[in-house]
């Protein structure tokens, strides 16, 4: 049960990527090219996200537990650290170059195209590689 | 290259990326930080517990191409401008900050922003920031311009 709707939360997680335009790298790139071929098409993906998260988040911490699981995993760091700049700082750049950012790419792997079966093999190994440095 | 404005699609898109956000911690109780859930898949933050709703989360992912390529006749709209060379670093680096920084677009963007998290606030002011400027050298300043 849980990992059936899980696979439908994911599927529609990856339509909502496809239909807003957030899996063509040349869409990101000129969403991020303000001085250029400015497509603001993507400030209104963010905007239609939080229009429905924030409220429906708001509802959800109303309750005392979620439907199908024992209890919430709200995130509870608050500490802004070195890690968060400098790692949100770094994600930016990756993602100004490539035009994608994790949930496009491994959405976009599924076309099969060579060129982003390597961006993926190389996310992967990124994620393994800040893993590794974060535990020592 | 110019791209076609496209406020509506957009905008549903980002209503279903939100509403799927809400399911996901409604019913399972989880953030649908897509960084997150991918290392949870590998090591060193393997955790097997997690595997099978981690995994079933990938696969919906990885399905929606085929399933909406289905539907419309065609696949998507998705044009990679970078070369391979680009995109292999683009990719390292990706990875790599957004696990480090214990998130990306969806996690600080969708998520942390709906919760009103400072982290996340801030991770994502600063993201935004520096894929613009990744943008303005890369397209203006080194290959003087598009």
């Amino acid at each position: 049960m849980n990992i059936i709707s899980t696979f439908f939360i994911g599927l529609l997680f990856g339509l909502g990527l496809i239909i807003s335009g957030m899996v063509n790298p040349a869409k990101v790139q000129n969403f991020l090219d303000l001085a250029g071929s400015w497509d603001p098409s993507l400030a209104f993906v963010m905007g239609g996200a939080i229009a429905i998260a924030l409220p429906g988040y708001r509802w959800v911490r109303g309750r005392s537990q979620p439907l199908l699981s024992d209890k919430f995993q709200w995130p509870t760091s608050t500490s802004l650290d070195a890690k968060l700049i400098g790692g949100a700082a770094l994600f930016g750049i990756g993602w100004g170059l490539g035009g994608l950012c994790p949930g496009p790419a491994l959405t976009v792997f599924s076309s099969g195209a060579m060129p982003i079966l390597l961006f993926v093999i190389a996310m992967i190994a990124g994620i393994i590689a800040a893993g590794m440095l974060s535990r020592r | 290259m110019e791209t076609a404005f496209t406020p509506v699609h957009s905008l549903l898109g980002g209503a279903l990326i939100g509403l799927a956000a809400v399911l996901f911690m409604w019913l399972h109780g989880r953030i649908a930080g897509i960084s997150g859930i991918v290392s949870r898949l590998l090591p060193p933050g393997l955790s097997r517990a997690e595997i099978p709703m981690s995994a079933a989360f990938v696969v919906g992912l990885l399905a929606a191409w085929p399933l909406y390529s289905a539907i419309r006749g065609e696949a998507p709209e998705s044009t990679l401008v970078a070369s391979s060379g680009v995109l292999v670093l683009a990719g390292i680096i990706t990875g790599f900050g957004a696990a480090l920084g214990s998130g990306c677009t969806s996690g600080h963007g969708v998520c942390g922003i709906s919760r009103l998290s400072t982290r996340s606030i801030v991770a994502t002011l600063t993201f935004m920031l520096t894929a613009f400027l990744t943008v303005f050298i890369t397209r203006h300043l080194l290959a003087g311009g598009s």
